[in-house]
């Protein structure tokens, strides 16, 4: 691999700190080189961007529309703002419309203690849902012999979507219909465990947010992902390099 | 911190369609109860033998969903006679494992399938006496406003003994109620 020409950096202010951002990059990645914290849900390391759950929002001077911190790469001497109280506010909300528009019971779930949702309520400040919940009932498919997909604990980040068709290259998953009837889908709409095309590799459990996707026999707060596997697959594919990962990075 | 009885903050707990796991949680406070045994006189809950909610409570912790008539009534007569109200665990919060039937269906289709069509019941579906369930289960906010939420299934004592804490200073100086939202992701999770 030939060495790489180090890019040019661009002056960028985010939250009143003047940073330098390299040219190209996001607002995502720039803030959490310099340790600005931005919530986020369908991003994932290694992934391409889905650009879906709009919980990076952040407010750019001058521009009247909030812009996603995963898909805006910066330009020069843009005046971001990362944690204002009304991003905060449409962070909740998005946040508490995901728990409406599901069912999510955290005391009886697999993923409960390692749950990005769960978690994103939590340092959001979510302590109730203004909405009304809807107690989804799309049911449970646990026809796969290893995993097992709860529907109501699905909020269509298409992390799964994009694992086994960039990472995997099965393309098991797709998510049918739209708004609030979307449905996440094997193949064409079979049973999981139906559906040729899956190779067993478990990456779509892995990198699940929520406990939507699991290992099958896991209980009540049992189920632990580990999301970080992609960002590790990808560095070895593009970069070559396959550093190996301590225990404490892999959640048993 | 006063010492007679009469201007001690009067503390009711009320137990709704919940596990009781709010409250055992509430008892494993354990020697933090004497401290607040000090500052509050408890005049209604599942530890007293009171029969009828009482007027002029201070702070009422609610444990537990709305899923039946008599869990309707006593909301809205503990909101009427309580200062603060707060939604107490994730039942009384989001409904929770109290909600689970709530995608089963009409209360009556519920009652003839666990009790009806059981097969060693004889067909008896309880009709009196019991309470007549409602339409669907719902979390507490639904039916009456409410100043403090304190999620968790259950919270646990640390997160209880904290949020009391708060509570009970701001009632005791007449100040605002204290945002329980900011104190991190230890004192503010569903589950
Ligand atoms: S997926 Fe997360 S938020 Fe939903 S029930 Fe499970 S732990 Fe709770
Ligand atoms: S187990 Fe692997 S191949 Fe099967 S659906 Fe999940 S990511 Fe795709
Ligand atoms: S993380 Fe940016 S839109 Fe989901």
């Amino acid at each position: 691999m030939s060495p790489r020409e180090p890019r040019a950096t661009v002056p960028v202010t985010i939250d009143g700190q003047e940073v330098d951002a390299v040219e190209g990059e996001t607002i995502l990645s720039l803030a959490r080189r310099v340790g600005v914290p931005i919530p986020t849900l369908c991003y994932l390391d290694g992934l391409s961007v889905h650009g879906g759950c709009r919980l990076c929002s952040v407010e750019v001077d001058g521009d009247p529309r909030l812009r996603l911190a995963c898909a805006t790469p910066v330009w020069q001497d843009m005046d971001i703002r990362t944690s204002t109280w009304d991003l905060q506010e449409h962070r909740r909300r998005i946040i508490e419309l995901l728990f409406a528009e599901g069912n999510h019971i955290c005391a009886t779930c697999v993923s409960s203690g390692a749950c990005e949702l769960q978690d994103l309520a939590a340092t959001n400040r979510v302590d109730h849902i203004h909405y009304e919940l809807s107690y989804a009932d799309e049911g449970v498919d646990a026809s796969h012999p290893k995993y097992v997909l709860d529907r109501d604990r699905c909020v269509k980040c298409t992390r799964c979507v994009r694992v086994c068709a960039e990472v995997e290259g099965a393309s098991v998953w797709e998510i049918a219909e739209r708004g609030g009837g979307s449905r996440l889908v094997a193949e064409m709409d079979v049973p999981w465990g139906e559906a040729s095309s899956c190779t067993w590799c478990g990456k779509c459990v892995l990198v699940c947010p929520t406990g939507a996707l699991s290992f099958k026999g896991r209980g009540v707060g049992e189920m632990r992902h580990d999301a970080e596997v992609v960002a590790f697959l990808s560095r070895a594919r593009n970069e070559g390099e396959w550093v190996n990962r301590t225990d404490e990075e892999v959640p048993s | 911190m006063s010492g007679s009885t009469d201007d001690k903050l009067r503390l009711a707990t009320v137990w709704l369609g919940g596990c009781s796991g709010c409250h055992m949680s509430f008892l494993d406070l354990d020697e933090k109860l004497f401290g607040l045994a000090e500052r509050v006189d408890v005049v209604f809950g599942p530890l007293t033998d009171v029969k009828v909610f009482p007027e002029d409570v201070d702070l009422t912790l609610v444990e537990g969903a709305v899923a039946n008539e008599d869990n309707l009534e006593l909301a809205h007569q503990l909101r009427a006679n309580s200062r603060v109200v707060v939604s107490f665990g994730d039942c009384a919060v989001t409904g929770n494992v109290t909600s689970l039937r709530n995608r089963l269906g009409e209360p009556d289709e519920l009652l003839q399938r666990v009790y009806g069509d059981a097969p060693d019941l004889a067909g008896q579906v309880p009709r009196s006496v019991v309470p007549a369930l409602l339409p669907t289960v719902q979390p507490l906010h639904e039916v009456i406003p409410i100043d403090v939420y304190l999620p968790g299934c259950p919270p646990s004592a640390e997160r209880i003994g904290r949020a009391l804490e708060l509570l009970l200073d701001a009632l005791e100086a007449g100040e605002g109620l204290p945002d329980l939202t900011g104190r991190g992701p230890d004192d503010l999770r569903f589950g």
